[in-house]
């Protein structure tokens, strides 16, 4: 069998179309709770456009230009709500425990998103080229010194922050994002808790002799 | 493990338009995101320049050029990954991070923010000229005892300078040697503007590494003045905050929380950056790991609100 088929044959096998956009969902998905995952995949792809146009114009026109100014605003809140979502979503399923029933990947990859992003972030405050970002990688490379970190991955250098904050940090968030999808998707979103339901070892239903005296 | 088909087996399925929520997700954020640009704008307090520093507080860009030249300097005795010294060493335990990685980024701040700048624009300065060759003829004792006399801990002239605005009135010392001529040419280009540019120079006509600049500013009292202004210092959680009244990094909280709590501030205090990049990484690692630790992944199950999330749920199926 040549690899193309193979390959062919275990892609269609492992994510099917109707799984990955399913048109009908679990009633109990029909929540607002449920949105500020999309929400946050809505900001992250307006920070991806608002960063493209910022990187093809270049610094000079973010400082310099109405226009620029008005780009860099729109990368700025577009980051603002990119985490906003971001948190009351991890916050949402992590009350909702959705790491049940061999979702455990899943979480991991939505936790492993949400610190890149942190570090994605962190090069994009850096690269601002104002004080901010002076402020900032002249603190943050404490930081990173003190654990080695700054011997390779140097915050004062403003070529190596702006590069990591336009290309590589932000391919490896879309490429977890993409991970975290298709694990949503293929394992489908977990069952409510049953109430009424003992938790092992935390609560215990009372014995039935217990219940006869 | 169950297949989806069976675990979803007896739940209630519902016609669901993802792409359509998609679709209105982006169309709200977007719009949210342009109106909040258009009414708030964003931070862009300018950076601070060397001329700056140079102009604001010429007594304090002197005392930094003197230091470097004597080795004082915070950045001179800095440690990993700029040279071998230990001043800013941190070990977590036994353990140091930083020395394992080494010098990686050297940096020679005598030659570097001192005699380098001379040395380049000596060609049209015969008093930095002759003032750097009388100091490179002169033994390492004799370039030391200048120094000291200049810019040292005790008793030296530089203390002794007034300021009147922009201009610096440094006492005369017939003990500094070419020194005090040094530093003033050193002062002229700061003040010009030169030293921002001839502290990028390197081999390479392009330039995008601001390390050398950014470390000599960073100890300046414009730069801590500059973040006094503007609420940015550690005290007040650092490199959370954005200038001006803008929502900073609120992410990094946790991270900074380390920066505002004792033992991290007071017995840690020399590892401080270490001990909290070690706790977040722990925590982080806790979080991620959640789902496999006993006791934490019952947490939601214990904590209700899940009741709230799923309250139509349960409503309809009468669990309530």
């Amino acid at each position: 069998m040549s690899m193309t088929t193979a390959l062919q044959k275990k892609l269609s096998a492992g994510l099917p179309y109707e799984e990955l956009l399913p048109d009908e969902q679990p009633a109990y998905v029909h929540s607002y709770v449920y949105l500020f995952g999309v929400a946050s995949l809505a900001s992250f792809l307006l920070l991806i456009g608002t960063g493209v146009v910022l990187a093809a114009f270049g610094p000079q026109w973010w400082h310099g230009s109405h226009v620029g100014l008005f780009f860099n605003s729109l990368h700025f809140w577009s980051a603002q709500a990119f985490f906003f979502f971001m948190v009351v979503h991890l916050w949402t399923v992590f009350f909702q425990g959705a790491w049940r029933d061999g979702r455990g990947i899943t979480w991991v990859s939505g936790v492993v998103t949400f610190l890149t992003s942190i570090i994605t972030a962190f090069t994009g405050y850096v690269s601002q080229q104002n004080l901010d970002s002076q402020w900032i990688a002249t603190q943050g490379k404490d930081a990173m010194n003190s654990v080695g970190v700054g011997a390779f991955f140097d915050v004062l250098n403003f070529g190596q922050m702006y590069g990591f904050h336009i290309f590589i940090f932000p391919m490896l968030v879309a490429t977890l994002i993409a991970i975290h999808l298709t694990l949503v998707r293929l394992k489908g979103v977990v069952k409510p808790y049953e109430i009424g339901r003992p938790i092992p070892g935390i609560m215990k239903r009372p014995s039935p002799a217990k219940e006869a005296s | 493990m169950a297949s989806k088909k069976e675990y979803y087996q007896g739940v209630r399925f519902a016609p669901y338009d993802l792409v359509r929520e998609f679709v209105v997700a982006l169309v709200v954020v977007t719009g949210l995101v342009i109106i909040i640009a258009g009414v708030f704008s964003s931070p862009d307090v300018p950076s601070l320049t060397l001329k700056t520093v140079a102009l604001q507080t010429p007594q304090n860009f002197v005392q930094n050029e003197i230091d470097s030249l004597d080795g004082n300097s915070p950045v001179a005795g800095y440690g990993p990954p700029y040279n071998n010294q230990s001043g800013s060493v941190q070990t977590i335990g036994p353990i140091s991070l930083q020395k394992w990685f080494g010098v990686h980024i050297p940096v020679n701040t005598a030659q570097d923010y001192v005699l380098g700048p001379l040395q380049q624009t000596a060609a049209g300065d015969s008093q930095a000229r002759a003032a750097l060759s009388t100091f490179d003829r002169a033994s390492a004792s004799t370039q030391a005892n200048w120094e000291t006399a200049y810019g040292g801990p005790h008793n030296n002239v530089l203390a002794k300078a007034t300021e009147h605005g922009t201009v610096l009135t440094v006492p005369a010392c017939a003990a500094c040697g070419p020194v005090p001529t040094m530093m003033a040419r050193l002062l002229v280009l700061g003040q010009s503007g030169a030293m921002d540019g001839l502290l990028l120079t390197s081999r390479h006509f392009y330039q995008t590494d601001y390390t050398r600049p950014l470390l000599f500013i960073n100890y300046t009292d414009a730069m801590a003045n500059e973040a006094t202004k503007y609420n940015l210092k550690g005290s007040a959680w650092g490199v959370m905050n954005e200038t001006g009244n803008y929502p900073g990094q609120a992410w990094l909280w946790l991270y900074t929380l380390f920066y505002q709590i004792s033992p991290y501030t007071t017995a840690w205090a020399a590892n401080t950056d270490a001990l909290a990049i070690l706790s977040v990484t722990i925590l982080s690692l806790l979080l991620m790991l959640l789902p496999w630790i006993p006791g934490l992944n019952r947490i939601p199950r214990i904590i209700p609100v899940y009741r709230l999330i799923w309250r139509d749920h349960y409503r309809k199926s009468g669990q309530s």
